[in-house]
Formats: C-alpha cells, structure tokens, sequence
C-alpha cells in the first residue's frame, strides 16, 4: 500500500477523528438548541440536523458557517465502519464495544431513514363529521376538482412549490392553462382598497371570500407577509391564479391557504370546477368519525389533567368498525400510521386535532438501543469487575 | 478516645434526626397543630392546611418563620391562622420581600424600614397599592423573557400580593370583627331577607334594612368565593365526586337556596370567633368535632394530610443539609488529621444524612403517589440523592474522605438549589397531562437524572482533583491515582445511565407520540450529555488525554450537565419547559464561568503546582496501574 493510500486510511480509521466528530457534534446540538427560540423546532431540524452544510442568511446571502448533521453524521458512520472492518477481532473482552459501535451504526441510520421518509400530517375532527384524510403541517397545494359528477370527484392537485416558480402550467385533465400571476409564501389578509383609492403597491384587486366567525362572506384581499418560523404558526400562503382556455381567460382567482377562505366554485365548458389552495392532503382508505373529544382538569384549577378522544374507525370494506379512544400517552396506531392527541381548540369543545404520523423505521431505534446498551453494561461491567477483583488481592508491598 | 470519635458523631447524628421525629408541640394553649393538619385541596391536591401557610411564606419572603413586630416568633400555621382570622395584625408582620431598588422608590420605603432590609409589611405597601398595580398592568403584556429587571420584580410584588388576598378570604370574610356572629343571625333571618330582596327587586313594600343586611353579606360572600383558590369546604355527605370541594365563600352562597349555614364553613367563622377572642379552649374542641365529622367520609385524606403536616414539621431536608455540611467540613479536616477516625466520622454522617433524605423522598412519593421526581424541585433532591449514594460506594472502597468531601459538598449544593426551587409554591404539583405516565416517570425520568448524579459527580471528584493539587500538598501519587479511577469509574456509569435514560425518554415518545427524536432542548440537553461521556471516554482510550486532561474534561460535564438540567428550560421552547425560571439564569452563567475557570486551572503546568513533588514521586503502596488499559486503540 502506498504512502498516501495508507495516510488515507489512518486518517479514517483514526480514534482521534471519532473524537473531533464527536465534539463538532456536540457543538452542533447545542448551536441548534439556541437557534431554536428564533427558527422554531421545525425549520432548524431541516437546517441543522437533516442537512450537509449549514447555511446561515447574512442579509439574504447563505453563508456556511458549520457541517450539517448529515456531514457529520456521515463521517462518523465512515469512521465507525472503517474503524471496525480494520481492526476488528473478536473476543468476549471487546464483544462490549462491538456490540454498543454496531447499536450506534444502526441508530445512525435509522435517524437517516427517519429523515428521508417520515412523514407528519395533522387531523382536525369535528365532532359527527367522517374524515378521510389527513392535511400537513407544512406543505401546501392547489386543488382544481371537476365537481360536475356528484358520484365522484375529479381532482388535479399541484404542489407549492410549482407555484413558487410563477409558471404557467398545463395539465392532460384541465382545459385550460394555469398562469401563476403572483405567489406569497406567507400571507395576511385584509379588506380590499375601497373604490376609487389609489391601488396599494403590490396588491393585486381580485378578492376571495372570506367565512367570519358569524358565517358572514366578505371580500378579502391578501398582501404578503414576511414567513414564520414559530413551532405553534404556519405560513399561509397565497396566490393569484389565472386560468386561460384555447380561445378565453377564464377568469383570475385569488386563492389563500387559510382554511377560512372557502373553495371557490366556476363554470368552464359546460363543466363546474372549484379552485382552492389548501394544506396538502393524504388521503387514507379509512375514515375516522369523532365522536366526543373530552378535556379534564384537576379541581379547581386550569391544569390540564387529561385529553381524550373517543373516535370511531371505520373502512369502506365494513371489515373494521369499531370505537377507539386516544388518550396522551396512549395513541391509535392503525395502519402503519400513528394518530396521538395533539391538540385542541379552546373555544371549540367539539373538535379534536391529532397528529398523524408514518415512520416505516420506527423499530430501529429499538434494535440499536437494546444492542448500545447491553453493550454497555457489559463493557462497564467488565471493568468493574475487574477492578473488585484487584481490590481484593493483598496489596502488594514494595518495602 | 479517638476510637470511639466515629461512633459518637453517629449517635450524635441519629439523635439529631430523632428529634425531628417527635410530635410537634403546641406554642400555647391553642391547639395550633391539630388545626395545621385539616385538608383542604388547592391546585388540584388534597393538602394540610400546614403546607399552604409554608409554601405562602417561602413565596412571600423565602423563609418559613414570622416575626411579628413585638418580636414574637410565629410558627407558619400562625402566621396564617393571624392571617384569615386577624388580619389587622398579619398586615402589620413584615412577610413581603423586596430587594429591587425602584420597587422600592416606587413604594417609597427605604431598605432600612424593612426587617433584615428586605421584608415589609402590607401596612407599608399599603399607600401605594394603586401605583403597584398600575404598574403591574404597563408590565403584564410584555412577555416574561423580555420583561426588564423592574418589570419583574413589580409583576412578583403584584403576584404576591394577590396571594395574600387570597388567602385573606379563604375561610371568613376578612373586615368583619364577628363572622360567626353574623352568621347565625344571617341564618336566622335568611327567609325573611330573601323575600324583602324580592320585594324590593319587585318595587313592592318591603322592610329595607333586611334587604340590605342581606345584600351586603351576600355580596360579601360572592368576594370570598371569588378571590381565593382554596377549596376548604368538603363535599356534601352525600357527595362522593373529590372534585366537588369548594371554597367557604361558594359554600355560604348556597344559604340562600338551602335556608342553612354550611357546617364546615361555621366551623371556620368558629375557628375565627375563638381565635379572635382568646378562647383556647372552644378552638381545640371544635377542632376535636370538625375532625371527627371529616373522619367519617375522608379517613385516608386526613392520614394523609397528619403525614403530611409532620413531615412539613420535621424538615428532613433541612436537617440533611446540616448534616451534609458537618460531613463535607470533618471529611475536609480528615485529610490533615486523624484520617482513619474522622474520615469514618464523615462517612457515618454522610449515611445518615442519606438515609433521612431517602426517607424524605420516600415520603414525598407515597404522598403524591407518584415515582420520585416529578418536577424540578423533586429533580433536585434527587441529583442528590443519586450522587451521594455513589459517593458512599467509592468511599466504602476507597477510604480516603474524597468521596465524603464531594457527597458533602454536592449534598448541600442540591440541597440549596432545591430549597431555591421551592420558593415558587408548593413542590407537590399535579402532572400536566402530557407528562401523566407513572410507568415512564419511573424509568426514563430516573435513569437520565441518575445519569445527570454521576456526570456531576464525576465533575466534583475532578474539581477536588485540580484544586487539591494545585493549592495543596496534600495529592500525592496514590491518591490521584485513587481519582483518577474514581472518576474514570462514575464516568463509565454516567455515560450509561445517561444513554439508556436519554434512549427510554425517546421510546416515551415513540409510544405516545410516533417519533422517537424530536429534536427538543430537554432531550439535545440529555444528548450532549451522553456524548460529552462518549468524548472522555474515547480521548481516554485513545491516550488523547492523561490524568489532568481526563480532569478537566470531567468538570466540563458539570457544564453539559447544568446546560441539560437547567439552561434548556430557560429557553421557554419545547415540550419539557415545564420549569421556567429566570431568575435562575445568573446563577447557570455563573457556574458555568466558574467551571470554565477550574479547567483552565487545570491547565497550568504541572512544575507550577504545589502537590507537584508528591504527584511525580512514586510512594511505596500504592497500585501501578491507573485505569484501565486504553482498549480500543490497540
């Protein structure tokens, strides 16, 4: 083995470069713990933790400023790996340390997969009201549905950040072009100009209905709004949307990610589609019906004791029926999916918010956890064994 | 002599404990303590009365004795038996602490008009109440992180001040000189009274000073049961729901329906009538009946709460830190005299110490029914108690009073943050729904603060480390290399039980929540923990670092672990901030200098400290070997 080749390897399997990995990584937490009060939980685990470079905004400008945990991660996977295959050799005295390294390897990539394909939806139920499908916590779309057939529904949804590139766009299913006039990745909403003042800057005239808390319409506006990081926020956004047919504009939308802006209704070639940009939809071959959310607090006091929620679970199949209850601490998990309580609506004791969670990796942590840590005890143990052992032996005497 | 030195400081120390033990006596001939322990429930738990009048008094001023201005000392029960039933002499003892200069200025006194400089009286505040709340209310919409020093202390004033109301109209109507009195009159007139008050509602001829006697105490009684959050009236006999206690003020409304006084609360205007006007005898034998009636419907509540009360009496805790304090001086004195006797004089005094505090936590438990930490508070007796029992295990095999030095210090320590931690209220709170799982707050929640024990203790053995070394004579080559094995021993332990404990925390959440990591400050908190372990143990191994680097290291846990334990639910983010306290903040930064500090003492070459010629010199009987054999660099 040559020179540099042999440099290469003492390089990766060295127990010095575990030990920087392990520092840069410590380092790495604790920065993303502080960022935290100002980036929220969510958007600094996509700039810490599930990313190769840490990209700070100095003045709109990314600069890198640390590894990523998937840098770091990575090449402590690498060292762990490397380090093994080079000098591994087993004997009852280092099974310990085998054990805890192949524990810590499978965690690794369990948190890898976790980040890759887990995903995490919300539920909102309302009391007596069957639900079918989950929204995200995140992630928008523009729905166009064909609602001419009352037995079903002909859907074309397109993600957020198609509409973020303001192209037109054109689909096999719609007669018509989508022009995307103007996107906000966060808005707020407010009345429309009054006629005959001056036009606000970078507010585009076409209004939405807008549903009050009496259930009242009224027209709205929207106007952009700098993006929220909070953990209990979301960024809603907006956008005014044109559709053109071969010979006609159809018409222009304004269509906004705030639930309380309703799907907005046309008709197009004898056709009657709705228009609306909604929280991103999975939907699920099973619907959940709630049937009574329940909130205790201890006695005579504001602290919440516990939330319940009684649900009936339901598939078109007819092959489950039955009644569950969702407690904290005691979630449903049906396939493949996790549903816990998560939230609720103060003024609102009918309605129920639940988180939906997949993770197909889930178990690995559980592997990798019981190997790390009888590899622990077993390596700790050894020493101190050992040591008992030695303290017993007469001392020995050196006069 | 000397021999029996040992056993004298353990029978000293067990008699100590002892007397904490005995019943407490009544200062008078008032019947103080038996009315100490009848239950009432506030926030949500069933709790002797004695623990509301502790729990007030360490809110209101951080200490649980009153000195009242002819400079008689007042027990808690007292001090809160004045305040219900003779509030025109509570407003006169100085129980409101103030330290803030322009609170201060604001109410226009001095620190020298305050007992110790820093307790006033309501009757000192009093003239400027208004001032207080107006500025109470330019403070409360600022969010607490960012409200100024003054804006904190005005909001605790205020705060403590509507605490007192509180409790002022607990059990009687605070401005009336004869509650009783007017009670049964108001029962005897009640029909009459209601009927004027309808005629008069009616415009019909009615006779006026019955409506108004009757709408001035009713108005009387819906204040009472507006202003406090104690519940001191039991359910109806026939009423099994816990939840339907309430407070004396909703009990007397229902009169006006029912046509009768509630019996408990006439006992406490009762209470109030023989308090008021020296009669001891009446008080202890309406004590004597209301007990009688509770025992009938709440046998196991009034167990609980006589527990409770003698337990709040004993004060183990306190007595514990005494005894953690004499160990931690005597083990200090060991290593220049007599190691042998008072080296075995510390440990016994240590291992008293421990066995009260495990009684204590013990006590804690079965009363809350709930595994041993709970809260911060809770978190912090037990650090404690985790790093002394370890500490009692090295000692049993090393024998040389390092271990009772750091079981010393870190018993106080723990203690004083705990004793800290209990000034926001009571420390036996209800669980928040979230955190509601026995089953998980006796695994997860034991192992990582077991592993936060071992990781400080680590830390204190590393300190004695440096600082023996350095600015004495006294490390010599056996005893660092005694340390040395101690640390690199509690290390192993702590990256175990800090591992497991952070892993468990994740399954919690896996089971309840679907994830297993969310990347939250309690749980990174616990991670950098176990992977500051992970770097002293690799570093060992690969011969990066000797004895002093291991050192230094090991006090930089102390630092991972102060962030984990407190600096992350300053951060008011995330599922665990359940315990905010922010004017804890100072403290952790100043902790974490003072580490920083002791690692760079660590630093300084090894020719410059004073233990330098014992430390290189080899001594006749000591092992060879210092730790283990680096393992996974070979």
């Amino acid at each position: 083995m040559n020179d540099t080749l042999r440099q290469f390897r003492d390089f990766f399997v060295s127990l010095r470069l575990t030990v920087v990995l392990l520092v840069f990584g410590m380092i790495l937490v604790f920065a993303a713990t502080i960022d935290q009060v100002h980036l929220g939980i969510w958007a600094i685990q996509e700039k810490w933790f599930r990313s190769l470079i840490v990209l700070q905004e100095v003045r709109g400008v990314p600069v890198p400023i640390f590894p990523g945990g998937y840098l770091i991660g990575g090449l402590l996977l690498i060292n762990l790996v490397a380090a093994h295959i080079y000098r591994f050799k087993f004997t009852w005295k280092k099974a310990g340390i085998h054990l805890t390294h192949i524990g810590l390897i499978l965690l690794l990539i369990g948190e890898l997969f976790t980040g890759l394909w887990q995903e995490d939806f919300s539920m909102r139920l309302v009391q007596g009201q069957p639900k079918n499908y989950s929204e995200s916590f995140h992630d928008n779309e523009l729905a166009i549905i064909d609602t001419t057939d009352p037995k079903f529904d002909d859907v074309v949804v397109i993600p957020e950040p198609t509409l973020a590139r303001r192209e037109t766009i054109q689909h096999g299913k719609l007669p018509f072009r989508i022009a995307i006039k103007d996107y906000y990745p966060n808005s707020a909403l407010r009345n429309p100009p009054e006629a005959g003042a001056p036009a606000i800057q970078g507010l585009n005239p076409t209004t939405a209905p807008f549903t009050t808390q009496n259930g009242r319409t009224v027209p709205v506006v929207a106007q952009a709004a700098p993006m929220t990081f909070k953990q209990n926020e979301r960024n809603l956004p907006a956008a005014y949307i044109e559709l053109i047919g071969p010979d006609r504009p159809v018409g222009t939308w304004m269509v906004n990610a705030d639930p309380r802006i309703p799907a907005q209704s046309f008709e197009y070639g004898g056709r009657t589609y709705t228009i609306a940009l909604r929280f991103t939809r999975a939907y699920k071959p099973f619907t959940l019906t709630l049937l009574k959310f329940s909130h205790d607090r201890y006695a005579g006091t504001e602290i919440p004791k516990n939330f319940s929620s009684r649900i009936k679970l339901e598939t078109p199949n007819g092959r489950d029926d039955r009644e569950v209850l969702i407690y904290m601490n005691n979630p449903l998990r049906y396939d493949g999916l996790t549903f816990y309580q998560a939230s609720f609506e103060p003024d609102n004791p009918n309605v129920t918010i639940l988180q939906v969670v997949r993770n197909p990796s889930w178990l690995f942590p559980y592997i990798a956890c019981t190997m790390m840590t009888l590899g622990l005890l077993w390596q700790f143990s050894l020493h101190l064994f050992a040591f008992v052992a030695r303290r017993r032996l007469p001392r020995p005497s050196f006069a | 002599m000397k021999k029996y030195l040992s056993l004298l400081a353990l029978l000293l120390a067990v008699g100590y404990v002892a007397g904490s033990l005995r019943a407490p006596k009544n200062p008078g001939a008032f019947d103080v303590v038996g009315f100490s322990k009848l239950p009432v429930l506030v926030n949500g738990r069933i709790k002797p009365i004695d623990t509301v009048a502790r729990s007030s008094l360490l809110q209101l001023q951080g200490r649980q004795t009153v000195k009242t201005p002819d400079e008689r000392s007042l027990q808690p029960i007292e001090w809160l038996l004045d305040v219900v039933f003779r509030p025109e002499l509570a407003d006169t003892y100085q129980t409101f602490e103030i330290v803030d200069p322009d609170v201060l200025a604001l109410i226009d006194l001095k620190a020298e008009d305050g007992a110790g400089e820093k307790r006033f009286s309501l009757k000192q505040i009093q003239p400027k109440i208004a001032e207080v709340q107006r500025q109470m209310q330019l403070a409360q919409p600022v969010e607490p992180q960012a409200r100024s020093r003054f804006q904190r202390a005005i909001v605790q004033l205020y705060g403590n001040l509507v605490h007192y109301q509180r409790l002022r109209h607990s059990l009687v109507a605070p401005n009336r000189t004869d509650f009783l009195g007017d009670l049964l009159k108001f029962q005897d007139n009640v029909a009459a009274g209601v009927a004027a008050v309808r005629a008069k509602q009616a415009n019909q001829p009615h006779d006026e000073a019955a409506a108004k006697a009757m709408t001035e105490i009713g108005e009387q009684f819906v204040i009472m049961a507006e202003s406090t959050n104690l519940l001191v009236i039991p359910p109806d006999a026939d009423n099994t729901d816990p939840t339907a206690w309430r407070p004396a003020g909703g009990a007397l409304l229902e009169t006006f329906r029912t046509g009768r006084v509630n019996a408990s609360a006439l006992a406490y205007a009762g209470f109030a009538h023989a308090w008021r006007n020296d009669k001891a005898e009446q008080f202890n034998k309406l004590i004597d009946l209301f007990r009688a009636d509770l025992a009938k419907r709440y046998d196991v509540a009034l167990k609980k709460s006589d527990i409770e009360a003698r337990f709040n009496a004993a004060q183990p805790f306190y007595r514990s830190s005494i005894l953690y304090g004499l160990a931690l001086f005597i083990a200090l004195f060991s290593w220049l005299a007599w190691p042998d006797t008072l080296g075995r004089a510390a440990f016994w005094l240590v291992a008293v110490a421990w066995v009260l505090c495990t009684a204590g936590i013990a006590t804690r438990m079965w009363l809350e029914g709930r595994p041993p930490v709970t809260n911060l508070y809770s978190s912090a007796l037990f650090v404690g108690w985790g790093s002394v029992g370890l500490c009692l295990i090295l000692e049993k095999f090393f024998r040389n009073a390092i271990a009772s030095v750091a079981a010393g210090s870190i018993g106080v320590a723990t203690l004083v943050i705990a004793h800290h931690l209990s000034l926001s209220g009571d420390t036996m709170e209800m669980m928040r729904a979230v955190l509601d799982s026995n089953f998980w707050l006796a695994t997860h929640v034991i192992v990582v603060t077991a592993g936060y024990s071992a990781t400080f203790l680590a830390g204190f053995l590393a300190i004695i480390y440096i600082l023996r070394g350095l600015f004495t004579r006294t490390l010599d080559r056996g005893t660092a290399d005694a340390l040395t094995r101690m640390v690199y021993g509690i290390v192993c332990f702590a990256t175990l039980f800090s591992f497991v404990g952070t892993i468990l925390g994740g399954i919690w959440a896996d089971q309840s929540w679907g994830r297993f990591w969310g990347w939250d400050p309690k749980e990174n908190g616990a991670l950098i923990i176990v992977i500051w372990n992970a770097i002293i143990l690799h570093a060992r191994w690969g011969g990066m670092i000797k004895q002093r680097g291991l050192m230094a290291l090991a006090v930089g846990g102390n630092i991972a672990t102060a962030w984990s334990w407190f600096g992350t639910n300053m951060l008011g983010v995330g599922l665990h901030s359940y315990g905010f306290t922010d004017a804890a903040f100072v403290s952790l930064t100043g902790f974490g200098i003072s580490q920083i500090l002791i690692i760079a003492l660590a630093n300084i070459p090894l020719s410059k400290w004073r233990s330098h010629a014992t430390l290189t010199e080899r001594p006749a009987a000591s092992a060879p070997r210092s730790t283990p054999e680096p393992v996974a660099a070979k």
